[in-house]
């Protein structure tokens, strides 16, 4: 049996595909794509006003098990991810045990086997422990599945030791992506240093902590031609040092966060709301206009939320005690709809290319396209659904989201992941757990 | 002349009015203060918790006098931050406490943003008495009525506030406050004490050479030096920050014959300013000020807890 | 000046006034046998101007300047949880009271709160032989128990009423009114004249 979608607007760059028509799913495939197909022996689901994609990908999400299954685990961080229109994510490695060992890494994909509502390609720690001291076994880890290196959470501080870690890496088919920001500069920083820290006496943090370490890694990444990429860029300033070493044929990608676009610094007032604090911090309007002028122009690969999960009673703290961290990725997906593609800064194209094409190419993975013969990863979106987020509606067990109260505009209906849905009509399945397997 | 707050947080809600009433109320708890009975029953049955999260004997001691001078019943609370220490959260510890059906928590926090915090967890009324380097608004508040004490009025008088900008809830609370009442504030530091975009504050000049501001100013306000916590690290020594921006008798001589000298305290003697200056009684309102703390919380005290219940 | 158009009747004039502070004045000589030992504490506001009056009415008399003072009970107020008063007022009694026959001085006694908190703040002042109370009008309706030693009128009032007296040197004109009490306002004496241009 098979199961047909129906009078959906399909949209893929790649294939200059951008059309009402129909959609056939055999089994995990995509079995045929056209207009006005039979609808014989077949289940039939009317998508009229919805919009078919190759399935989003988050290629920074926490998903915290092991170790902090409290704040969210990989059945419910992969709900989540399902519940937010994506078919995939890549999860970070600052666990507990941390994700520095093949071990950890086979555990990771034996849980998302078992319970996971998407596909989970885990990235592995470039260093032991995210210490920045020695190198984590990179290689048994890339073989046992990790898609990509990186100490997210942390920059590695030693310039020494990041060459090493770029240079050990690139003999595997896989990128170094980095959180950038020298510690030494950051200090005990809270929010971004500016009009916001000097008004609400909370240690700065400014943006050249960042800028410093993206300069520095792209000299590495001259110096040792690694596949490298920058993760949640946030100051104009660190977008044009990449923009120039895209400009310079440099292997660098990048990627941006909804927070930092569609936030910034003067959200945060004195009602000290820990959910606003984040790292890196948000950055001051200036910045976060820089950082949508790159979306358009292509500097940005890709958008990732950072999904960051915590507790509530950890968020329940004084500012300054309090985790760093947002949710995002149930929301993601409404906002770029709602601030990127109904005001017409991107197109659909566009946006396909920043959730879809790009993430998959950045961790080398085989592309997904709406036609025959490619595995059936497809979210469908409604873009004109309007929803209010609210705490009750997550699927992740954390609520610590900057955006909760905000209306927003379009929503994923469906997700497929190898032909099994794993959302339908808003509402995850319980057929798509253990999707992955 | 309606004072409508609830709480003394952020001292940049308060108009000229609301600080003028203030003040003026201090003052008429002036007379108390100096007869034998030093109390009146105002804030009998009202209970207040003094919850100091960090040590501070001065601002502490000032709050309990005022509060027992209006024969409030006190209970003093904390000593350390509650949440890192005990686990417990801030806001189990706030809402245990209202159990005890309080009227008013005088929160000191090493933290940014705790008193607000409290204000929206419960019921009660707050009293910021310093929240991390955020806001200090009762100290604003006592800085203001010495200087208005001297000078019968504030709005046309320079203000230079010289030392630690960055790392000061007094300057949090005092900058705007003074703004408000019409007074031009100039901060004088070393680059290394000055936090960004000091203008939001309200700050209308920035300068880096004391001797060349001390000639215009009608007050001059030292802010204390964390020994322990700067020496070596913005600046590099304590001998050099004397040399600097310290208030020596040399300077006194580049100071308007009317200027006045505020500080916080505790005085670093030698390092903010020397002992000539320090006990110079032309100039130095610093005890002032002290007294100045009981009847600025008094007033605060008695205006946020009277009239509300409808 | 103060308008009383809106004033149900004037229960005093000028010389009414006149008449019973110079009977109250006779009364607290006789009563104290003398002025040697007399202070007069007016409860602020017009208990201090009708104490001046009568001060200087004594020295007429007796050829003596008895002490005088203001006494504001602000912080003694029962009612303070409720209402605070909207005007700034001082204490200024700038003698040792200790020893004295001090005569409290009000414009009206109405429920007797004023003066149990006039009481209570001149307690805290010192320790006075003893206290009198002078009020120019007694409307009745106490609620303690509390009586004046030295009345200028009775005035049978309404509690639905306010009694107010209004001074030459404050407000413009003399006179003891009934008016009927406006929604939202409160019993009690004449709001001080609004200070133009001042704050």
């Amino acid at each position: 049996m098979s199961l047909l979608l129906k009078n959906v607007l399909a949209i893929d760059g790649q294939i200059d595909l951008h059309e009402v028509l129909d959609i056939r799913i055999k089994d995990d495939l995509i079995a045929e794509v056209g207009k006005g197909l039979s609808e014989d022996g077949c289940e039939v689901r009317d998508l009229s006003g919805c919009i078919a994609t190759p399935g989003f990908v988050d290629i920074h999400v926490h998903l915290r098990e092991p170790g902090y299954e409290y704040k969210e685990d990989i059945e419910s961080g992969t709900r989540a991810a399902a519940h937010g229109g994506m078919v995939a994510v890549c999860s970070m490695p600052n666990t507990n045990p941390v994700t520095d060992s093949a071990s950890v890494i086979e555990f990771i994909l034996r849980r998302s086997r078992e319970a996971g509502h998407c596909r989970v390609l885990p990235s592995g720690a470039c260093t032991k422990g995210l210490k920045g001291e020695i190198l984590a076994e990179m290689g048994d880890m890339a073989r046992h599945g990790a898609v990509a290196f990186t100490d997210d959470g942390r920059g590695v501080q030693d310039a020494s030791m990041m060459r090493r870690v770029m240079e050990y890496a690139s003999q595997f088919d896989c990128p170094v992506m980095s959180h950038c920001q020298d510690e030494s500069l950051v200090g005990a920083g809270q929010i971004n240093e500016g009009k916001v820290s000097t008004l609400l006496g909370l240690a700065g943090w400014p943006a050249q902590g960042e800028e410093i370490q993206i300069s520095r890694d792209i000299e590495l990444c001259r110096l040792t031609g690694c596949q490298y990429h920058v993760q949640h860029v946030t100051t104009a300033r660190g977008m044009e040092l990449i923009r120039q070493a895209k400009a310079n044929g440099l292997p660098v990608t990048c990627e941006v966060t909804p927070h930092h676009l569609f936030l910034d610094e003067t959200d945060i007032d004195d009602s000290y709301n820990t959910f606003l604090k984040v790292n890196p911090p948000l950055r001051s309007k200036e910045d976060a206009s820089a950082l949508i002028d790159a979306v358009v122009d292509g500097t940005v690969d890709a958008l990732v939320t950072d999904h960051a999960p915590h507790a509530d009673f950890e968020k329940d703290l004084e500012f300054e005690e309090a985790p760093f961290g947002m949710t995002g990725i149930e929301t993601s997906l409404a906002l770029y709809i709602t601030n990127l593609i109904k005001p017409g800064v991107i197109t659909w194209e566009r946006l396909v290319e920043l959730l879809a094409i790009n993430p998959r190419k950045i961790l080398h993975q085989p592309p997904v396209m709406l036609k025959p013969g490619y595995p059936a990863d497809i979210t469908i979106t409604d873009p004109d659904i309007v929803w209010t987020v609210t705490k009750e509606e997550f699927e992740s067990k954390s609520c610590n989201s900057g955006f909760i109260g905000c209306e927003l505009t379009g929503r994923a209906r469906d997700v497929y992941v190898g032909g099994i849905a794993t959302l339908l009509d808003g509402a995850v399945t319980e057929l798509g757990k253990g999707v992955d397997a | 002349m309606a004072f409508n707050h609830k709480h003394l947080i952020d001292i940049r809600e308060y108009s000229a009015d609301d600080i003028m009433l203030l003040l003026e109320t201090a003052q008429r708890f002036k007379q108390i203060n100096e007869r034998r009975i030093k109390k009146v029953p105002t804030l009998k049955g009202f209970t207040v918790v003094n919850m100091f999260n960090e040590p501070s004997t001065r601002t502490r001691s000032s709050f309990e006098i005022a509060e027992k001078r209006l024969s409030c019943d006190v209970l003093n609370f904390g000593g350390s931050s509650t949440s890192s220490v005990k686990g417990e959260s801030l806001t189990d510890t706030v809402e245990t406490l209202c159990s005890y059906k309080i009227d008013m928590i005088v929160v000191r926090d090493k933290h940014a943003g705790v008193p607000r915090k409290i204000a929206d967890t419960v019921d009660a009324h707050v009293i910021d008495a310093g929240d991390g380097k955020h806001q200090h608004p009762t100290q604003a508040l006592l800085d203001l009525y010495s200087i208005w004490q001297q000078f019968g009025h504030i709005e046309g008088l320079r203000v230079g506030i010289v030392g630690d900008i960055s790392h000061s809830r007094v300057c949090g609370s005092l900058i705007p406050s003074l703004k408000t009442l019409g007074a031009h504030v100039t901060i004088i530091a070393p680059p290394t004490l000055i936090p960004l975009n000091p203008e939001v504050l309200g700050v209308d000049e920035v300068s880096l050479k004391l001797d060349e501001v001390l000639p215009s100013l009608d007050v001059v306000y030292m802010l204390r030096i964390q020994r322990e916590r700067l020496e070596g690290a913005p600046f590099p020594s304590l001998r050099e920050y004397h040399m600097l921006f310290g208030l020596t008798k040399e300077r006194d001589a580049l100071m308007k014959p009317e200027a006045i000298i505020c500080h916080p305290g505790p005085i670093n003697r030698g390092v903010e300013l020397d002992s000539y200056m320090a006990d110079n009684p032309a100039r130095s309102v610093i005890l002032d000020q002290v007294y100045a703390g009981v009847l600025v919380r008094m007033a605060a005290l008695y205006l946020l807890l009277g009239g509300n219940e409808q | 000046m103060v308008d009383i158009s809106q004033a149900k009747s004037i229960c005093m004039d000028a010389s009414e006034v006149d008449r019973a502070l110079t009977r109250i004045a006779h009364q607290i000589l006789e009563a104290n046998k003398g002025a040697s030992d007399v202070a007069l504490v007016g409860i602020v506001t017009r208990g201090d101007t009708l104490a001046m009056r009568l001060r200087d009415i004594i020295r007429d008399i007796e050829g003596i300047e008895v002490p005088l003072g203001k006494l504001d009970i602000s912080f003694y107020r029962d009612d303070f949880a409720t209402y605070i008063s909207p005007e700034l007022l001082n204490t200024d009694i700038p003698f040792d009271i200790d020893g004295l026959h001090v005569v409290l001085v009000d414009d009206v006694l109405y429920t007797g709160r004023t003066i149990r908190a006039a009481l209570d703040a001149l307690m805290d002042i010192g320790r006075p032989a003893c206290v009198q109370l002078a009020v120019l009008a007694d409307r009745g309706h106490r609620e303690l128990p509390i009586r004046a030693d030295y009345v200028g009128k009775n005035i049978p009032s309404s509690s639905s009423e306010n009694v107010r007296l209004y001074l030459e040197e404050i407000d413009g004109i003399t006179a003891m009114a009934i008016f009927d009490i406006a929604p939202g306002s409160r019993p009690g004496s004449a709001p001080l004249p609004q200070k133009g241009g001042e704050r």
